[in-house]
This record gives structure tokens, C-alpha cells and sequence, in this order.
């Protein structure tokens, strides 16, 4: 009786070594996904010091950007945030309106047989790689505006802002109608029992009740838009001239650091860590609507 | 149903307006209905046409790539190297280049992915570790992914003295879907019910036998589904890799992961950039996104496969 008390005993002592290592083990492994959050901010970081040690803030607040000037360069970085605001401005001008429509008629007029069928097109436009977006903006949709304005450089920043914005149509449509959907149906039946048309209910009931999963799908999109590399880099070039006319040529935060990657400057002169600047307040943007969303989201929150 | 409620309402109205004696204006109630009802039949077309509109985007970017590439996406586009002349070009290297990228990014991401799913759905207590954890992953999966680009050229490329290798590519590439992958893997092991693991401890076993004999079979269909998804999302990705600084043209075939590389996106990107100088070079890159889109479909009908297949509702 005693042997086998032991024998159990040594056997639980050998199942909570194993298992304490396994959890050892599976907490490590999770913390590379820390590590990688931390890799970033100090790679972006420890450079970036660097760079303001050498430009003071007032340049790099202002308007003149040549990196690559030999004699004298100037690291005035507004051309590119404002080239990047441009852009992801223009895209949520195209997206929101259609996004929100299309999630109002997937989750308030559109039967289930629609539904089936109008869902998985939105998936597709979400699976399609950025890239195919840029060539399509290149190749298409700017030698199609130039047909409507003539004036219309061969890198623009409207033709990519249009197709970033068709990008992001899922983001909205998707993550709006989420929230749609979270809306109980007791609302809903109430406002037609008292008379209401579909339309009525969607907009003075559905989107008063789903505001804050609305405002985060848009604050989603538009980080997602300012994130984008590919389309900018392709449709919009690379003139780094301060300007507002979006039928010009407009330089993105993304593809100054693409430019740069791409070997223009060697490692250890001033351009090269202005990549990591550029890229540091790239992040601190995408960083602060991240927070914007987890605000909106707990601070409208409505639970039924 | 409601559509049946509109009509109702409609029915309702134009009947009670026969009673002349009442006082309520019945002509103007039943115009203003009718409006109402107007208006939201417009608001459905309206709505309706957003959807169009997404379509035919959508089969126009299809349309027009296809045809691009008409001509030039033949098999020996697929079996010979790169070329600076157009009509001799192919792309065996970058399919290549793409292949070995996913050897690299499928292991690593799987294993850091399951296992860190399993931490936090089995293991780890609700505090604050998991908590950091969880908030973590949310903020990584929001950051642009060309940053991740930039850690990779920084951490792989030069600290580790990886260069532009495939290995530095496809780690750049796994931290970037890792997010993914995690909320996947947690979502199918979510989706286990608990009767199986109940039953599990109840015959004794522990919790880490419960996880490799329970958990982990139960929850692998939706697992592999949502990594066949993250892979698709890492094949397509480009800003990482061009940031990463590789070269133009690569003629030789990678062989190894150390190896130069180009892949499929990026492949693409260059060669819609010098469009400007070959103007050919736009059909190439129209054929290689048809094969680059070709490739996602099978991937992610694979995955659309198991789910259908394999994937139990308990």
C-alpha cells in the first residue's frame, strides 16, 4: 500500500517537473512577440537619437526637404507628413462612404442569400497583396484620370489615394458591420413595431447604437492607409517638394523609407539614420491611433 | 420580414384612409409613408450600389492584369531565369525565392505562434503577464508592416550580419504574421469545449498531456487554416523585403537560405518601376501577379478545404 502511495507520489513529482518546464518553456517562446515590440522601438529609436543630434527640431519641422544634397543637406520632414495625411485622406474620402454603405446593406437591407454572396467579394478585395494595388494604380487608374485631368502628372497622389481607399473599404465595411451586427435585434424590431422604414432604423437607430465600433473601423482604416507602402511608393513617387496639389508628385513617410532602404545612403551618414527618424514618427502616428481605437471602443462602448 | 412590415405599414394606412370622418389628414399620412418608404427603397439601391461598385472594381483590376498578361504568361515564362530582356525573361529564381521564404516562415512562425497560443490559453493565469502579452500582440499586428521592414534590416540584416539572405527575409517576414498567426492559433484552441478537456483530467491526465493528446488535435484543422492564411498574408507582402535592400536582378537560382533572393512581390515592384524604361516589363509584372493571385487562390482554398472538411462543431 505504502510502495504504490509512493509510486504515485514520485509519478505527480515527475508530472509537475514536467509540467513547470512546460510552462517555463511556453512563457519564453511567448515573449519573442515582446522582444519583437521591443527590437522595434530600439532599433528605431537608437538611431533616431542619433539623427536629432545632429538636426535640431526646428529643420526637421520644416518644409525643405534634400536629403541627398552632398553639400549642405536639409531634413525637413512636413513635405513628407503631409504627402502621407494626403494621401490616407483622400483614401477614407473614398472608403468611408462606400465602406459604411456597403456594411449598412450587408447587415441591415441585404437578405441572407445576398449576404452569402456579397462577403466573400469584400474578403477577396482584403486578401489581394498591396502591391497588385500599386500596379494597378500605376498602370490603370492613372492613365484613366489623366483622361479626365489633363494635367495630371504621371505620379500623383490622388490616383494612389483612390486605390489605398478601395484597399481599405474592407477594413471599414468589415469591422463596421461587426458592430452592426452587435446591435440586439430587440432595438431593431422595436423601431419597426413603431412604424420605421429600413432606412430609418439603420441611421436613427443601427449607427447611433454602433458608433463606437463605427469610429474605430475608420480610425483602423485611415492607420492602415498611412502604414501603406507599396501603393505610394508606385502611383505617387518620390518629389519631395512641399505641396498641396494632389496632382503632383507627393513623397509618403513609407516610401522615403523605401527610397532610402533601397541603398541610396551608406550606413552612418545623417540620411541614413533620418530613415529611422522618419520611421520613428511613423510609428509614434500608427501607434497613437491604436490608442485612439482602444478609446473609442471603451469609451462609447454601450453594453446591452 | 421587415420588408413585410413596409408593406403592412403601407396597407394599414391606405385602408384606415377611406374613413373620411376622422381628423387626422389621411392623404397627407399616406404621402408621407409612401415617402418614407421611398426613400429607404433609394437608400437600398444606393447602398446596393456601393457592392457594385466594389465588384467591378474588383473585376476590372482582374480584367485588365489578365490581360496584360495574355501572351506573355506561358510555361517558359515559369521555367527560365531572369532576364533584362523582356521577351527572355521568366521567373523559376523568384518562385524559387518565394518557395524558400515560406520553408523559413512557415516553421518559425508555427512553432512561436502554437506554442504562444497554448501559453495563453492554457497556461497562463489572467494577470498581468498575460495581459502585456495580449496588448502586445494587438499594438504589433496595428505596426505598418514596412517598420517591421526596417527592424529586419537593422537586427537581421546587419546585426546578425544576415545581408539580404532568404533567412533574413523569411524571420523579417515571420514576425510580421505572427500576430496572425497567434489570434489564430488561439481562436481554434478557444473553439475546443471544455467537456473534452474536463473529460481529459477527469481520466487524470495532466494539463500538458491534456494539451498534446486534447487540445492541440482537436483545435489543428483550425490551426492550420488560420496559418495558411498568415503564409498567404507573408507570399504577398512586399515592403519588408524591399526595405530589406534586395538587389535588382538576380540571375542565379537561390539554392541555399543564405543565398541572394528575389520573390514574386517584389519581383513585381521592380519591374512596374522600370516600366518606365522597357515597356514590356508592365506585362511581365501583369503575368507575375497573375501567378503570384493564382497562388493565394490555391492557398486559401486550401484553407477554406480544411476548414470545411476537417473543422467539427462541438
Amino acid at each position: 500500500m505504502i510502495k504504490i502511495k509512493n509510486l504515485i507520489k514520485k509519478q505527480k513529482n515527475k508530472h509537475l517537473i514536467v509540467e513547470k518546464g512546460v510552462s517555463t518553456t511556453l512563457l519564453i517562446i511567448a515573449s519573442i512577440s515582446i522582444l519583437a515590440s521591443i527590437g522595434i522601438v530600439l532599433t528605431l529609436l537608437i538611431d533616431s537619437v542619433n539623427f536629432f543630434k545632429e538636426v535640431p527640431l526646428s529643420q526637421v519641422f520644416s518644409t525643405k526637404l534634400a536629403p541627398l544634397k552632398a553639400k549642405d543637406p536639409s531634413f525637413g520632414f512636413l513635405p513628407l507628413i503631409v504627402g502621407t495625411f494626403t494621401t490616407s485622406i483622400i483614401a477614407m474620402i473614398v472608403a468611408v462612404p462606400i465602406g459604411l454603405g456597403a456594411a449598412m446593406f450587408i447587415s441591415e437591407f441585404a437578405s441572407k442569400k445576398v449576404r452569402k454572396i456579397v462577403k466573400p467579394i469584400l474578403e477577396v478585395l482584403a486578401g489581394i497583396p498591396t502591391i497588385v494595388y500599386g500596379f494597378f494604380a500605376y498602370s490603370f487608374v492613372t492613365p484613366l484620370l489623366m483622361k479626365i485631368i489633363p494635367e495630371l502628372g504621371s505620379k500623383n497622389a490622388l490616383s494612389p489615394g483612390i486605390v489605398m481607399g478601395i484597399m481599405i473599404i474592407p477594413i471599414v465595411t468589415s469591422l463596421s458591420e461587426d458592430a452592426m451586427n452587435a446591435v440586439p435585434s430587440s432595438l431593431r424590431e422595436g423601431a419597426y413595431g413603431l412604424g420605421s422604414t429600413k432606412l430609418e432604423v439603420s441611421t436613427k437607430v443601427i449607427i447611433p447604437a454602433a458608433i463606437s465600433g463605427i469610429m474605430a473601423s475608420f480610425v483602423l482604416a485611415l492607420s492602415r492607409a498611412i502604414g501603406e507602402t507599396m501603393i505610394v511608393t508606385i502611383a505617387s513617387g518620390s518629389s519631395k517638394k512641399f505641396t498641396l496639389d494632389i496632382t503632383q508628385s507627393m513623397q509618403t513617410m513609407t516610401s522615403y523609407i523605401v527610397e532610402f532602404t533601397s541603398g541610396d545612403a551608406g550606413s552612418g551618414t545623417v540620411g541614413y539614420y533620418s530613415l529611422y527618424a522618419v520611421g520613428l514618427i511613423l510609428f509614434i502616428f500608427t501607434m497613437l491611433m491604436n490608442m485612439l481605437v482602444k478609446y473609442i471602443t471603451k469609451k462609447y462602448r454601450r453594453e446591452y | 420580414m421587415s420588408q413585410a412590415i413596409e408593406k403592412d405599414n403601407l396597407t394599414v394606412i391606405v385602408n384606415e384612409s377611406k374613413f373620411k370622418d376622422s381628423y387626422i389628414d389621411r392623404d397627407k399620412a399616406h404621402n408621407r409613408a409612401k415617402r418614407r418608404v421611398i426613400f429607404s427603397k433609394a437608400a437600398n439601391i444606393l447602398f446596393s450600389l456601393t457592392i457594385i461598385f466594389a465588384l467591378s472594381v474588383l473585376a476590372l483590376l482582374l480584367i485588365q492584369i489578365i490581360q496584360k498578361s495574355i501572351g506573355w504568361l506561358d510555361w517558359q515564362f515559369l521555367i527560365s531565369k531572369l532576364s533584362i530582356r523582356a521577351e527572355k525573361a521568366g521567373i523559376l529564381g523568384v518562385i524559387i525565392g518565394s518557395v524558400l521564404l515560406i520553408v523559413v516562415v512557415a516553421p518559425v512562425t508555427l512553432f512561436i505562434g502554437i506554442a504562444t497560443a497554448i501559453y495563453l490559453e492554457e497556461y497562463s493565469k489572467k494577470g498581468r503577464i498575460q495581459s502585456l502579452i495580449m496588448t502586445n500582440i494587438s499594438n504589433l499586428s496595428s505596426v505598418p508592416s514596412v517598420i517591421f521592414g526596417m527592424l529586419g534590416l537593422t537586427v537581421f540584416g546587419r546585426l546578425f550580419g544576415l545581408k539580404a539572405s532568404i533567412l533574413a527575409g523569411g524571420l523579417t517576414l515571420s514576425l510580421l504574421v505572427l500576430p496572425i498567426i497567434i489570434v489564430a492559433c488561439q481562436e481554434a484552441i478557444k473553439a475546443v469545449p471544455k467537456n473534452l478537456k474536463e473529460a481529459s483530467y477527469g481520466l487524470g491526465a495532466s494539463k500538458w498531456t491534456t494539451v498534446r493528446k486534447v487540445v492541440l488535435p482537436t483545435a489543428l484543422p483550425g490551426i492550420m487554416t488560420g496559418c495558411i492564411l498568415a503564409l498567404s498574408r507573408a507570399i504577398g507582402e512586399t515592403a519588408p523585403l524591399v526595405v530589406l535592400g534586395i538587389p535588382t536582378l538576380i540571375l542565379k537560382l537561390p539554392t541555399g537560405l543564405m543565398d541572394d533572393f528575389t520573390a514574386l512581390p517584389i519581383q513585381i515592384y521592380y519591374w512596374t518601376l522600370d516600366t518606365v524604361l522597357t515597356k514590356e516589363y508592365a506585362n511581365l509584372a501583369a503575368a507575375t501577379i497573375v501567378v503570384l493571385l493564382t497562388l493565394l487562390f490555391l492557398m486559401n482554398s486550401i484553407a477554406i478545404f480544411i476548414r470545411n472538411k476537417y473543422q467539427r462543431r462541438y
